[in-house]
């Protein structure tokens, strides 16, 4: 076929900057205070109301609601922060179809829940607009240093809790800036004028939290380096294994990890220097597979396809941003798993699926037909896994449950003055609020161990 | 055939929808967009003497919102016309020639001197309106003038001007009475003796409508101070429906021609006053909030209304209710009702179990078997309407009556004998049941 004869279609700078502007810009703008307040007057302030039972962090929304609504949104943002100090960038990113909105009772004689997504970032957009540094005053200090590792969510919402109880907190992060995945991760149109690291700020400016960057458990630290020179260690470092394709052809050029190549987005300053194929093809179905192919479509990819194993109802993605993508012209073919990765002198040119069904039995299986897509560039968004290594570093082993960190309720680890949270642990949701909830709970037993 | 039109004290309008004596009236331009529009009358603007009245510069209304900035109350400082009488007197002498088959009926108001109003009589006349409203019941402003209600909070004053009126002229004369006073029955009664030929209520309600927290003083505020103004719009109604009812149910004025004021919108609206005895109503803030066009729908909701219930004039169903407003000594204390509530309705919000939790009876589960569920628990239910009141869905809870067994609450058997305060066991001035 001449298609696969010539070289691969991967280009930079396939669209004009004002496409690139405004294919980036905010997916979901920020509601107008009318807009707001129309919206706010929705809410029917539910008795133990099932959106904050919804709410990992448990967010009393009928009450910032109706702080809102008379005309309070700055207390609203308090409310918000009081439960979720990451309450905006939760309120950008959190499949709230799935959370909070999914339980609003206006459901279920309207089928239209209040938008509380869009009024939890009114309210803590409105607070940092209005508010320089924090409304938090850190209680006196109690002399007792904690060291967390990893400065995504999970640690953030750690550290900002411990140093408003008056602890010495130091988080060692691994990247060059704090974070995690809400600077290296998140959809960029999601998280649009830097807004993750302006977030961090506002944590950073309750004061008592050091933060050393470029630091790596395991490569410059080991966890017993960690314990014997403070009074608790928070292990919140997250995933930084990739799962592998296990699939022909999967070393072609091409073929690259959706997760690395996020990274490379959400940094980069200009999007016009980042290559994108002309035909893509998306291996995953989960967000990461999502916001890959929605990007690649946004950066000028002519064709993007989504191939998933199982049928769309299974994937990670809610079906709400399933269709998002499909909006942005992204296709999705479900029931077809990856079996080989064509590749033409070295570069990638096609990717030949299997149609997979479930056998009586009920477990996936091939059926032995395939079909073969056409691809200039494939990304692999199949999921990450923790890597052990760095935190077996010292004497005693911590330990593990699913190839993940194994926790209590209290989010503490096996080891005597160690907890854990985020993504790294067992059990977890791979959510940022979820992650923020744990490190949440993390710090209220750190406290309760530190003050006993 | 369904018939809407009415004949209020001889004058006869094609609906019972008029707009009432308000800045909707105040000019020709807008008393024939009105018309336009199908409103079936008008009360003009009230007019007053030479030199016109001035108002102020600044805000004249505030209100009072409700969610998405519903217009709920409404409040103003303005005063009576402040156009030259000669300009509305044409201007209403024209618009009456144009409009033969409207009502229009001209609110005057001039101080309390018999001359006074035998003179602005005449010129009225001139006019060829149907009628006139005495306006006393305007609560601001000409108040301190010795005006509006400053005469409507004095009986003797309501007869004296109205005997004048009645002797003077041979329009009709409608007392219009200020809510501001303890008993409306007093006014009316005094209206009634001085000749009236109807009266029609309720005026604005002296207010405050808000207080700008910022400057520290009433909205609407007039460089830094502000004066209380007159309330009206939805958030009234209740108090006019009390307040026509009290003249309607009232032996010494029952049979007045009442005109219904206060917080009319709807054509239920309407349908409510008049079946608590007013023969027609008069609109202003609907108009004002919503504009002209809101007639059409109480035209054609009284209509099908009427249809769906029989009534072919609205006579059918004027004053049907007033035999029903009752005092709260002669209810049935044997009557019992339960909330029930539709769980394929319910949203389960828990408001109902919240508001019966906190505030009243506990008679409303929140969990049941681990599961939500708002369900009502008969042996604690009073009846008392709290969980329908709040409910976000209509119909969701409702009150069902008990009429055998025995009630769950106070384990004693339902008795289907009526039964009130007046005879109750606990009433130490409770009249004695003839021995059988």
């Amino acid at each position: 076929m001449a298609d696969t004869l010539s070289a691969p279609d991967i280009r930079a700078g396939r669209l004009t900057s004002d496409d690139y502007l405004q294919n980036f810009d905010d997916i979901h703008p920020p509601l107008d205070p009318h807009e707001a307040a129309v919206e706010a007057d929705r809410c029917y302030f539910c008795y133990d109301a099932p959106c904050t039972i919804a709410c990992p962090t448990s967010i009393d929304i009928p009450q910032f609601i109706r702080q809102i609504s008379t005309g309070n949104p700055v207390g609203a943002a308090k409310t918000i922060f009081a439960e979720n100090i990451l309450g905006g960038m939760c309120a950008r990113v959190c499949p709230t179809e799935t959370l909070c909105e999914e339980a609003c009772v206006r459901n279920v004689a309207e089928d239209k829940p209040v938008s509380i997504g869009l009024l939890q970032r009114h309210a803590t957009d409105t607070y940092m607009a209005s508010i320089s540094g924090t409304h938090f005053r850190r209680a006196p200090e109690t002399g007792k240093r904690v060291a967390i590792v990893g400065g995504g969510p999970a640690g953030l919402a750690c550290a900002h809790a411990l140093a408003l109880d008056g602890h010495d907190v130091t988080i060692y992060e691994a990247r060059p800036k704090l974070g995690g995945l809400n600077e290296y991760g998140i959809a960029a149109y999601k998280s649009v004028n830097d807004f993750a690291q302006r977030e961090v700020e506002f944590l950073l400016s309750v004061g008592g939290i050091k933060v050393e960057t470029g630091k790596a458990l395991g490569r410059d630290f080991t966890l017993s380096d960690l314990r014997a020179g403070h009074d608790a260690v928070f292990l919140a470092m997250g995933l930084s294994g990739v799962n592998a394709l296990a699939a022909e052809g999967e070393d072609l050029n091409g073929v690259l990890d959706a997760v690395s190549y996020i990274a490379q987005l959400r940094q980069a300053k200009d999007l016009s220097v980042l290559p994108v194929g002309r035909r893509v093809v998306v291996i995953g179905g989960g967000m990461t597979a999502i916001d890959i192919a929605v990007q690649t479509k946004k950066l000028g990819a002519d064709e993007v396809t989504i191939l998933y194993r199982r049928g769309q109802d299974a994937m990670k993605a809610s079906r709400y941003e399933q269709e998002l993508a499909q909006i942005e012209g992204v296709v999705i073919r479900d029931w077809l798993a990856p079996k080989r990765i064509v590749g033409e002198g070295g570069n990638v040119s096609a990717v030949e699926a299997e149609r997979m069904t479930l056998d009586s039995s009920g477990r996936l299986s091939g059926t032995g037909e395939t079909v073969t897509f056409a691809a200039d560039q494939v990304f692999k968004a199949i999921g990450q896994t923790f890597i052990a290594d760095p935190v077996n570093g010292g004497s005693e082993p911590l330990a593990l449950e699913g190839g993940r960190i194994r926790v209590d309720a209290d989010r503490k680890t096996s080891l005597s003055g160690v907890w854990a949270g985020g993504d790294c642990v067992a059990g977890g949701e791979d959510l940022t609020v979820a992650s923020v909830e744990d490190g949440k709970l993390a710090a209220r037993s750190i406290h309760a161990a530190l003050t006993a | 055939m369904t018939d809407l039109s009415t004949e209020f004290v001889g004058i006869k309008s094609p609906n019972p929808f008029w707009l009432a004596s308000a800045p909707p009236t105040d000019k020709a331009y807008n008393v024939v967009r009105a018309f336009k529009a199908g409103w079936g009358g008008v009360v003009w603007k009230t007019l007053g003497e030479d030199p016109a009245v001035v108002n102020v510069n600044g805000p004249r209304y505030g209100a009072v919102h409700g969610k998405d900035r519903q217009l709920i109350g409404f409040n103003n400082i303005e005063l009576i016309t402040d156009r030259p009488l000669e300009v509305n007197l044409q201007e209403i002498k024209q618009v009456k020639r144009e409009w033969r088959d409207r009502a229009l009926v001209v609110s005057l108001m001039v101080p309390c001197e018999e001359k006074n109003w035998i003179d602005i009589l005449k010129r009225v006349e001139d006019t060829e309106a149907d009628g006139v409203e005495l306006n006393f019941g305007c609560p601001h402003g000409m108040s301190e003038r010795g005006m509006g209600s400053a005469v409507g909070q004095v009986p003797e004053y309501i007869e004296m001007v109205t005997r004048w009126c009645k002797q003077h002229t041979r329009m009709p004369v409608i007392v219009k009475l200020t809510p501001n006073i303890t008993d409306i029955r007093k006014p009316a009664q005094a209206a009634k003796a001085g000749g009236a030929d109807a009266v029609s209520l309720i005026n604005t309600i002296n207010s405050i409508v808000s207080v700008d927290l910022d400057l520290m003083a009433p909205n609407p505020t007039i460089d830094g101070k502000g004066a209380h103004g007159g309330y009206c719009g939805p958030a009234v109604k209740p108090i006019a429906l009390n307040m026509v009812a009290e003249i309607a149910r009232d032996p010494a004025t029952r049979g007045l021609p009442i005109s219904g004021i206060g917080g009319v919108t709807t054509w239920r609206d309407a349908a409510e006053f008049m079946a608590l005895g007013a023969g027609n109503v008069q609109v202003c803030t609907a108009a004002m909030t919503y504009g002209f066009k809101v007639v059409q729908d109480m035209i054609d909701g009284l209509k099908d209304w009427m249809e769906s219930k029989g009534h072919t004039s609205v006579s059918d169903f004027v004053g049907q209710a007033v035999p029903n407003c009752s005092d709260w000594q002669h209810l049935n204390l044997n009557y019992i009702t339960k909330a029930k509530i539709d769980q394929d309705l319910c949203i389960k919000c828990g408001r109902c179990h919240i508001a019966c939790e906190d505030t009243s009876h506990q008679a409303i589960t929140a969990m049941v078997d681990g599961q939500r569920h708002f369900e009502v628990i008969d042996e604690e239910c009073v009846g008392c309407n709290l969980c329908v009141s709040v409910c976000p869905v209509e119909n969701c809870i409702t009150m069902v009556e008990m009429t055998d067994g025995v009630d769950p609450r106070t384990k004693k058997p339902i008795e289907r004998k009526f039964a009130d305060w007046t005879t109750h066991p606990n009433n130490p001035n409770r009249v004695m049941e003839a021995a059988e």
